[in-house]
C-alpha cells in the first residue's frame, strides 16, 4: 500500500477513535440535565467520565497534528476554510474541559449551575458543528486552484450538511445515553436506558437519511458496506438497550458511530477535500500529502506508539469500571471559607 | 489592522496566555511528584498532606493548560496557512509526535491520579504522577525541536517545484544545536517557576497571622524544598542562558545586536549595555550605560571577540536576502526587529529571573535552623516571588520570538508571507476579540480560585482507603467532580 495511503487510514482511525469515544462524554454532557434531577446525580452523570474525557480529547488532538504532519494541504485548507465553525468548536472545547474541573470547587449553586450550562453548550456546539464540517468535507466545498477554500460561512450551512450536523448530535446523545445507562446504577440508570431507546429510534431515521443521501452523493461499494452495517449496529443496539443489555447496547452505538465515521472516510477517499468549482483543485491523498521520508517516520513512530497508548487508555477503563450510583458521591463536601 | 497585524498579536497573546500555565504544570508536577515518592516511603503524613494541597492547586493550574493548548494545536492551520503549507513536512511530524507521546501520557495518567487514590497501590499511584511530569517534559521536547527548527531550520531541503521545505534528516531536527540549549534552558526555567510556586505559597501561609500555629513546620519543609528548587533551577537558567547567547550569536548575530542594541560592530571588545535608549526606528543610540567589553565575552566567550552591531548586520542581510523582505510591512525595521522590545525583554527575563533566585536564596537564610522571618516584608516576598519567574518566562519568549522578526523560519519565509491569504480581517478579529475576552474571563475566575484555595490550606491528614479492599466496596469515592 502506498504510505499515502497508510496515512489517509491512520488519520481515519484518529477520527473514529474520536468520535466513539468522545461521542459518549459529548453525549453524557449534554444529558446531564435531562437524566439527572438533583446536584447529586448530576455529579453521578459527570463523574462517569470524569477520569477520560481528557484522554478521549486528545484523540482529536493527535488527529489535527497528523493531518499537520502527513497532509499539510489538508491541514491548511481546511483550517483556515473552516475558520468560524472551528473557532466555535475551540470556545466551546476551552469552557466545557474548565467546567469539569471547575464546577465542584466552590460550594456554591449559582457558580455550579454556569458551569453545568458550559457543559452543556460545550459538549453540543462540538456534537453539532463536527457533523456539519465532515459532511461538507465529504460533499465537496469550492477550493481554487491555490487549494484555498472560497466560500463563505453559509456555503457550510447548507441542508446536506446541517443534517450531517443533526446526525452527529443525535447519535452522540444516543451513545451518551447508553454509555451512562452501563456506567451508573439506581435510578439514572433507568432513566438513561429509557432515554436510549427513545433518542436511537430518532437517531436512526435521521441518520439513515443522512448515510443514504451522502451515499448517493459520493459513495462507494466500501462505503455502502460500511453505512449499511452502520445502521444494523444501531438498530440492533436500541434492541439490546430496550431488552436491558447495557453491555450490548453501548457496543451498538460504539460500532455505529465507527462504521459511520470509517464509511465517510471511504467515500472521501483518494480525495481528501474535493472542490465543487470547475476550475479549482481537489486535495487528493497525494497532492496534500508530505514527502515519503516524512511519512516512513511517522509511520514508524505510529507502529511503535499507538499499541502502547491503546493499552494504557484500554487499562484506565479497566481501572475505572465500577458502577457509580449517589452514594459514591461524598456527602461531606468542604465548605471553603472566601 | 489587517490580518497580520491581527495574526500576530493573537499567536503572540495566546501563546504567551498557555506559557502562564505551562511551567507551573512542568515545575510542580515533578514537585508533587517528589512529595508523594517522599509520603510513600517514609509514611511521613506531611508528605502527604503537602501532595494533597499542591495537587488541587495544580489541579486548577492544569485545567486552563490544556484548554489553551487546544487553541495552540489548531491555530497554525487557521491563521497561518501558507506557513503550514510550507513547513508541514517538516514542521508537523514533531507536533504529531508530541500529541502521540506526551499528550496521550499526561491526560490518561493525570485521570488516573486524581480519581485513583482509593484504586490503585501506593506506589502506583505515586508512579502515575512520575508518569504525567514526563510527559510535560516529552512535550516540551517535541514542541521546542519544532521551536528551534524556526530558529535555525536544519534536516531539510527546498524544494523549488513544490514550492516548500521538505524533511530529509529527522534526527537533525531533533538535535538542532539551538534546540540542545533550548530545551534544558526552558526546562529549568519551568523548575525555577514550580519550585517559586511552591516557595511564594507555603511561605505566605506560614506567615500568615492567623496561621494554624500547628501547621508552621509543614510549610517550613514545603518552604525549604521550594527555595532549593529554585536555587539549582536559577543556577541551571544562567548556565544554559549563557551558551545560548554564544550559539545565538552565531546562529542569529541579529538578534544578539539587538537585545544589546549594539550599532556598530566592536572589532576588539564590545561593551554589555546596562541602559540605552535609541531612536524608534532602530537605527542610531542616544544614550547608554555600559560594562566594557562584557558583550564580547558573552557573546563569544572571549574578551575581544568581535559582536557585528545592527548597521553592519542590516547591509549583510540586504546583500544576502535582497532588499527589504518586508520592506511593505516592517518598514521601518527592515531585516531588524523592533529594538526597544528585543533589548528590554532580554533584559527583564534575565533580571526577573534571577531576583527569584536571589529572594530564594535569602529565604534559605532566613529560614535556617528552624528560625522564621519576622519581618512583615517577608510576605510581601511571598506575594512577588511565584509572579517573578512568570514575567520572566513571558518575556524570554517575547524575546526570542520577536528578536527572530521579519522572519517566521529565520532566512527562509518572512512572517508576512506565513499568514492565511484566505481568511479575512473580519475572521481574525472575531477570533482574536472572542479568544482574548474568554481568556480574560478564565484568568479571573482561575486567579480567584486559586486564592481561594490557598487560603485554606493544607487539609488535616486523613489516611487514604486502602485499594485492595476498594474494588467491590459501596463506599463514597475519594475523589469526585
Ligand atoms: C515548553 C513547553 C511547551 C511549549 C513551548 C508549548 N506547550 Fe503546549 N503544553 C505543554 C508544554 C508546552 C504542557 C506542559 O505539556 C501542557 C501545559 C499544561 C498541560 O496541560 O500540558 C501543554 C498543553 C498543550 C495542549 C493540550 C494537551 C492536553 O489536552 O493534554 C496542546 C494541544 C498544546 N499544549 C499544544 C501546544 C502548541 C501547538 C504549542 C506551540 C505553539 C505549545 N503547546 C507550546
Ligand atoms: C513550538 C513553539 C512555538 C512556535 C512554533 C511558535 C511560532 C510562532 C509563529 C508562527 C509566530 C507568528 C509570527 C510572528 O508574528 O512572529 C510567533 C509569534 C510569537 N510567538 Fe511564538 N512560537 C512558539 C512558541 C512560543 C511560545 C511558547 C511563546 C511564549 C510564551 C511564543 C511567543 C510568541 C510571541 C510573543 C509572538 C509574537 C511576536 C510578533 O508578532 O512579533 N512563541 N511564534
Ligand atoms: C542568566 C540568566 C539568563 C540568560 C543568560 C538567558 C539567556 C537567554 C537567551 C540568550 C535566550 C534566547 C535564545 C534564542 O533566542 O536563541 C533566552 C530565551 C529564553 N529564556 Fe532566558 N536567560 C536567562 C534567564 C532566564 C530566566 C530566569 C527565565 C525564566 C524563568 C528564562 C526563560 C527564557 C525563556 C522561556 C526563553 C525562550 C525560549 C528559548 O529560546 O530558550 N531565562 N534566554
Amino acid at each position: 500500500m502506498e504510505l499515502t495511503t497508510v496515512w489517509f487510514t491512520l488519520i481515519a482511525v484518529l477520527w473514529v477513535g474520536y468520535f466513539v469515544l468522545e461521542g459518549f462524554d459529548f453525549g453524557v454532557g449534554m444529558l446531564m440535565p435531562v437524566l439527572a434531577r438533583n446536584d447529586r446525580e448530576r455529579r453521578v452523570v459527570i463523574n462517569t467520565i470524569g477520569p477520560v474525557w481528557d484522554g478521549n480529547e486528545v484523540w482529536v488532538l493527535v488527529a489535527g497534528g497528523a493531518t499537520f504532519a502527513a497532509f499539510p494541504e489538508w491541514y491548511a485548507t481546511l483550517f483556515s476554510g473552516f475558520y468560524l465553525p472551528l473557532l466555535l468548536i475551540l470556545l466551546a472545547l476551552i469552557v466545557r474541559g474548565v467546567a469539569f474541573e471547575y464546577r465542584a470547587k466552590r460550594d456554591d449553586a449559582t457558580w455550579r449551575s454556569r458551569w453545568d450550562l458550559a457543559i452543556i453548550v460545550g459538549s453540543a456546539v462540538p456534537a453539532l458543528l463536527w457533523g456539519v464540517a465532515f459532511a461538507n468535507i465529504v460533499r465537496g466545498v469550492p477550493i481554487d486552484a491555490d487549494k484555498e477554500y472560497t466560500g463563505s460561512l453559509l456555503t457550510l450551512l447548507d441542508p446536506y450538511a446541517l443534517l450531517g450536523g443533526a446526525t452527529t448530535l443525535l447519535l452522540f446523545l444516543t451513545h451518551g445515553a447508553m454509555f451512562l445507562a452501563l456506567k451508573t446504577d439506581g435510578d439514572i440508570r433507568h432513566r438513561a436506558r429509557a432515554a436510549a431507546v427513545r433518542l436511537g429510534l430518532v437517531t436512526a431515521g435521521v441518520a439513515v437519511a443522512f448515510l443514504a443521501w451522502t451515499q448517493l452523493e459520493a459513495g462507494d461499494a466500501g462505503s455502502a458496506v460500511l453505512f449499511l452495517v452502520a445502521a444494523v449496529a444501531l438498530v440492533a443496539g436500541v434492541a439490546a438497550a430496550r431488552a436491558g443489555r447495557e453491555g450490548w447496547a453501548f457496543l451498538g452505538t460504539f460500532l455505529t458511530i465507527g462504521l459511520a465515521v470509517a464509511g465517510l472516510f471511504a467515500a472521501l477517499f483518494p480525495d481528501v477535500m474535493p472542490t465543487t468549482l470547475a476550475d479549482g483543485v481537489s486535495l487528493t491523498t497525494t497532492n496534500a500529502a508530505a514527502t515519503d521520508y516524512t511519512l516512513t517516520i511517522m509511520t514508524w513512530v505510529a507502529a511503535v506508539f499507538t499499541p502502547v497508548v491503546l493499552m494504557y487508555q484500554g487499562w484506565t477503563y479497566w481501572v475505572f469500571r465500577k458502577r457509580i450510583s449517589v452514594h459514591h458521591i461524598p456527602a461531606d463536601r468542604q465548605p471553603v471559607d472566601a | 489592522m489587517d490580518v497580520l497585524d491581527i495574526a500576530r498579536w493573537q499567536f503572540g497573546i495566546i501563546t504567551v496566555y498557555h506559557f502562564l500555565f505551562v511551567p507551573i504544570t512542568i515545575g510542580l508536577s515533578a514537585i508533587v511528584a517528589g512529595f508523594e515518592t517522599a509520603w510513600v516511603r517514609t509514611r511521613d503524613e506531611r508528605w502527604l498532606r503537602l501532595t494533597k494541597f499542591f495537587g488541587k492547586l495544580f489541579l486548577i493550574n492544569f485545567a486552563l493548560g490544556v484548554v489553551t493548548g487546544i487553541v495552540q494545536e489548531f491555530q497554525f492551520g487557521m491563521n497561518w496557512s501558507d506557513y503550514s503549507r510550507f513547513v508541514g513536512d517538516v514542521f508537523g511530524a514533531p507536533l504529531a509526535i508530541e500529541g502521540l507521546l506526551a499528550f496521550f501520557l499526561e491526560s490518561t495518567f493525570l485521570g488516573l491520579w486524581i480519581f485513583g487514590w482509593d484504586k490503585l497501590p501506593r506506589a502506583l499511584h505515586a508512579a502515575t504522577m512520575w508518569l504525567v511530569h514526563l510527559g510535560t517534559v516529552l512535550s516540551a521536547y517535541f514542541i521546542l525541536a519544532a521551536n528551534s527548527w524556526m530558529q535555525n531550520p536544519v534536516g531539510y531541503t527546498f524544494n523549488p517545484d513544490t514550492g516548500r521545505a521538505e524533511l530529509d534528516d529527522f534526527v537533525a531536527v531533533l538535535v538542532n544545536k539551538v534546540q540542545l540549549v533550548t530545551f534544558p534552558h526552558v526546562l529549568a526555567a519551568c523548575y525555577l517557576t514550580g519550585g517559586a510556586f511552591v516557595l511564594g505559597v507555603a511561605m505566605w501561609l506560614m506567615l500568615r497571622k492567623r496561621s494554624d500555629e500547628g501547621d508552621r513546620p509543614l510549610y517550613r519543609t514545603a518552604v525549604r524544598v521550594g527555595a532549593w528548587v529554585v536555587l539549582v533551577a536559577g543556577l541551571g537558567v544562567a548556565v544554559t542562558g549563557d551558551v545560548q547567547g554564544k550559539i545565538m550569536t552565531e546562529v542569529q548575530p541579529m538578534k544578539m545586536a539587538a537585545a544589546e542594541a549594539l550599532y556598530e560592530t566592536d572589532e576588539s571588545c564590545a561593551p554589555f549595555s546596562v541602559f540605552t535608549i535609541g531612536t524608534p526606528d532602530g537605527r542610531e543610540e542616544k544614550f547608554s550605560v555600559t560594562v566594557p567589553c562584557l558583550l564580547s565575552f558573552l557573546g563569544t566567550g572571549t574578551f575581544d571577540g568581535k559582536v557585528e552591531g545592527i548597521n553592519d548586520l542590516r547591509e549583510k542581510y540586504v546583500a544576502e536576502y535582497g532588499q527589504d523582505p518586508g520592506a511593505t510591512y516592517f518598514s521601518a525595521g527592515d531585516y531588524t526587529p523592533v529594538i526597544p522590545v528585543t533589548y528590554w525583554s532580554f533584559r527583564l527575563m534575565i533580571g526577573l529571573g534571577m531576583a527569584a533566585a536571589a529572594l530564594a536564596a535569602a529565604v534559605l537564610w532566613v529560614t535556617r535552623k528552624g528560625r522564621t522571618p519576622g519581618h512583615r516584608a517577608w510576605v510581601w516576598a511571598a506575594v512577588a516571588l511565584p509572579l517573578l519567574p512568570l514575567a520572566a518566562n513571558s518575556f524570554g519568549w517575547i524575546f526570542t520570538e520577536m528578536g527572530r522578526q521579519p522572519w517566521a523560519v529565520y532566512g527562509l519565509m518572512t512572517t508576512e508571507l506565513a499568514v492565511s491569504p484566505g481568511v479575512s480581517a473580519g475572521e481574525a478579529m472575531t477570533s482574536l476579540v472572542a479568544l482574548t475576552l474568554v481568556y480574560a474571563v478564565l484568568a479571573v475566575v482561575e486567579l480567584k480560585l486559586m486564592l481561594t484555595y490557598i487560603r485554606k490550606g493544607a487539609e488535616p491528614f486523613a489516611e487514604p482507603p486502602d485499594p485492595k479492599l476498594g474494588a467491590d466496596s459501596d463506599e463514597p469515592l475519594t475523589f469526585a467532580y
